[in-house]
């Protein structure tokens, strides 16, 4: 009976990859098995986005880790599920929303760095800080190494130096003005406080810049040491945008400036109709195949078309359990690596024919025919590994997330064909092969 | 018995007929690369209305939002597909709300947008990709053949058959580029090494019955064990190629708009894989074994009978 252990084996992982292939099965000892499409797919927003820095400056893991909870914050608050924020390299963090009804607006949120600064425009007048309302300025904040503030010409280009940023507040809220309209009344956190109030004790008389993604939104002068804590940031705002904007320095300002260096749309219709044809495309590819291997190789043609029906069930199943996003390069993938399964058969299957050729019985012939095969199927598998190795690094660098899917699709799909190639095809085999003789239908084996 | 080996230089010439063509558009024209690698926007609409505007009049409304160099392209009756160079994400907002206010209500299907510094960024990190890709499979199969004399020879034969399919598709890639207004972008770069995987798998098939022939037949001539040992592996590398090919051929036809440049770039690879690791990849090995390169250019009369 030891021998139809590797056949009970085989059956048992069939039983069960059908089992989480069932679409009515989305969770399997708490793992959720539901299968995940790309962006692609089902449509969605993608975004590159990148430390907005000059490349000399470092960038921490800290910040980037803290910019890809606040992004995270964010999204969640547009009430979208499944979102996914990742970082990819040093200084570049993914973004992919799927499902989302309004893209631009989704791209919107996500830009917004909401890194509010206070500046110090130094000895600048009234007049001149006026001028720069609206503008554009350089601070130094998030610079490092030499900060060269003081000795440029105009005061757009110049590098002006940041006192204190959105992370010294405790909150902010929409605040009614009296003559109409709204402000936004901010709360410092207490070395928030301690900081403002020096800075605003040693400069009365001077002008200030409230700085929001480095466009100045005010510039008022510091008429006394500003002590407690407290202060408003004036502008003209509906109580909506007040609101925003409160909303935007409560979540967090980045600890890093962002900016989008990539973004990436798909239509809901454009991905379902992508899914469909391929999915067509996939089940026809594999039905010529089993065609092809049944009429070619006869009856070990038909055992391998079982063998090859089990390995697309477990690799489905896998892709499932581990939370593979399927892709449309993902699926070419898949199907790709439908063909690499079969080559491990056919590699299998003419080792057997010249064995049965050197005149052996059959069964030493099956035996002889795996262990002959086996170096060649070790050896070029291991080689498409390696290249999918190298694909899932790049892709993960740049967030292509297509080329991540399409590796991590033929890599699992190149390791799973291994393992119905040795085992399930072979152990359907044996038990075939105790019930026909080959001897008796020689052209059953096509040898 | 088929003798392959004997008619190798038939054989490299053919894949010469492919690859020098190829190699002269490359040059000529350059390999027209994708967003992915250049930088700029890309949107694609569908109109509401049914039909979509001429590609003079789409022109036009991105000329007023300041877009000069826009390639237009019509997708079915109501789609256009417009690239352009990069827009920060609000101008797109401007630029749809225009678009609608001219032509009626638009779906965008696609929109991408890619900074051109990360294109080239990605550029440089695909060559390196490449690169290491080859190096790690050329230790590999020294490793795995270290048991075969001259082991490395192994290594860099399946190189040279790997690096003859990249020839292969960024040649013809560059042709369609030229005819058909195809771009190199990062699917096709996935495709690429994909052919190079798969090449060295096809390639290794062959090599590994040479490595087992090499201690069966120790007392034939190298040319005759390496033609023995082709033919024998013949039928399965057909067979194999022929099932991959059923299953793209299938995605070709059948697969959408998105992947199908993909997958005629993959079709055509592994057609080429099989072909070099057929024809070209052990015939290298005899030539490196006979060192042939010695009677290259010395005059017929010193060349064996045949």
């Amino acid at each position: 009976m030891k021998k139809y252990l590797p056949l009970a084996v085989s059956l048992s992982v069939v039983i069960l990859a059908i089992y989480l292939n069932l679409p009515t099965v989305p969770w399997f000892f708490g793992v959720d098995v539901r299968t995940k499409l790309g962006l692609d797919l089902k449509g969605g927003v993608q975004a590159l986005l990148e430390a907005d820095l000059p490349a000399t400056s470092t960038v921490t893991s800290d910040q980037m880790v803290g910019a890809t909870k606040i992004i995270e914050n964010r999204i969640n608050g547009l009430g979208v599920s499944e979102a996914q924020v990742v970082r990819a390299g040093d200084r570049r963090i993914v973004v992919e929303i799927p499902d989302v009804a309004d893209p631009d607006k989704a791209l919107a949120t996500i830009r917004t760095t909401a890194l509010l600064e206070f500046v110090d425009l130094g000895a600048l007048s009234v007049q001149e800080a006026q001028l720069l309302e609206g503008q554009t300025i350089r601070t130094d904040f998030g610079l490092t190494g030499v900060i060269t503030g003081t000795d440029i010409v105009t005061p757009s280009m110049r590098t002006w130096h940041t006192i204190l940023t959105g992370k010294d507040l405790t909150s902010a809220a929409a605040q009614a003005k009296t003559a109409g309209g709204y402000d936004v009344a901010i709360t410092f956190s207490n070395e928030g406080a301690t900081a403002f109030a020096t800075y605003t004790g040693a400069n009365v008389g001077k002008v200030l810049a409230i700085v929001l993604d480095k466009k100045v939104i005010s510039a008022p002068t510091i008429s006394t040491k500003i002590d407690g804590g407290k202060g408003v940031i004036t502008g003209n705002y509906t109580l909506e945008s007040a609101n925003e904007f409160a909303v935007q320095l409560n979540s967090g300002s980045l600890p890093v400036p962002l900016k989008v260096v990539n973004s990436n749309v798909v239509g809901a219709t454009l991905g379902e109709d992508s899914l469909n044809k391929s999915l067509l495309a996939g089940a026809i590819g594999l039905a010529m195949v089993v065609l092809f291997m049944g009429l070619y190789y006869r009856l070990p043609g038909v055992v391998a078309d079982l063998a090859l029906v089990c390995y697309a069930l477990i690799s489905l199943a896998i892709f499932r359990v581990m939370g593979v996003t399927l892709t449309l390069p993902g699926i070419a993938g898949f199907i790709l690596s439908i063909g690499m399964a079969v080559d491990a058969n056919v590699l299998i299957f003419e080792r057997l024919k010249e064995e049965l050729r050197g005149g052996r019985s059959l069964n030493v012939a099956i035996d002889m025919a795996w262990s002959k095969a086996w170096p060649s199927i070790r050896d070029s598998n291991i080689s498409t590994l390696l290249t999918c190795l190298v694909l899932y690094i790049f892709g993960s660098t740049f967030g292509a997330t297509l080329v991540k899917g399409f590796s991590i699709t033929l890599a699992l799909g190149v390791i799973t064909s291994l393992f119905t190639a040795i085992f399930v095809t072979r152990s359907f085999l044996h038990v075939v092969l105790d019930n026909v003789k080959a001897s008796e239908n020689p052209s059953w084996f096509n040898a | 018995m088929l003798d392959i080996v004997a008619k190798k230089y038939w054989f490299f010439g053919l894949s010469m007929l492919i690859i020098i063509p190829g190699l002269i558009f490359l040059i000529a024209f350059g390999l027209p690369l994708g967003l992915d690698f250049r930088g700029g926007s890309l949107l694609d609409l569908k109109f509401e209305s049914g039909t979509a505007p001429t590609a003079e009049e789409m022109r036009s409304v991105y000329l007023a939002q300041g877009f000069k160099d826009t390639v237009i392209q019509t997708s079915g009756k109501d789609g256009l597909i417009i690239r352009s160079e990069k827009m920060e994400d609000t101008k797109k907002v401007e630029l749809t709300a225009a678009i609608e206010s001219q032509f009626g209500k638009v779906t965008v299907n696609r929109y991408e947008n890619v900074d051109p510094a990360i294109g080239a960024e990605v550029v440089r990190q695909a060559g390196l990709a490449v690169a290491a890709a080859a190096i790690l499979i050329l230790v590999y199969i020294w490793f795995a053949f270290r048991g075969v004399p001259n082991a490395h020879r192994y290594g860099i034969s399946a190189i040279i058959a790997m690096l003859h399919d990249v020839l292969v598709i960024v040649g013809i890639e560059a042709m369609l580029g030229k005819f058909l207004g195809w771009e190199a972008d990062a699917l096709f770069l996935t495709a690429l090494l994909t052919v190079i995987g798969f090449s060295v798998h096809d390639t290794i098939v062959v090599f590994d019955r040479i490595r087992e022939n090499a201690i069966v037949y120790r007392r034939l001539p190298y040319a005759t064990m390496v033609n023995h040992s082709i033919v024998q592996t013949l039928d399965r590398s057909i067979n194999t190629q022929l099932t991959v090919m059923i299953t793209l051929l299938s995605l070709v036809l059948l697969g959408g708009t998105t992947t199908q440049h993909f997958v005629i770039i993959l079709l055509v690879g592994i057609f080429s894989g099989t072909y070099s690791s057929i024809f070209n990849a052990a015939s290298i090995l005899v030539v490196w074994e006979n060192k042939e390169w010695q009677t290259w250019f010395k005059r017929k009369a010193q060349e064996p009978a045949a």
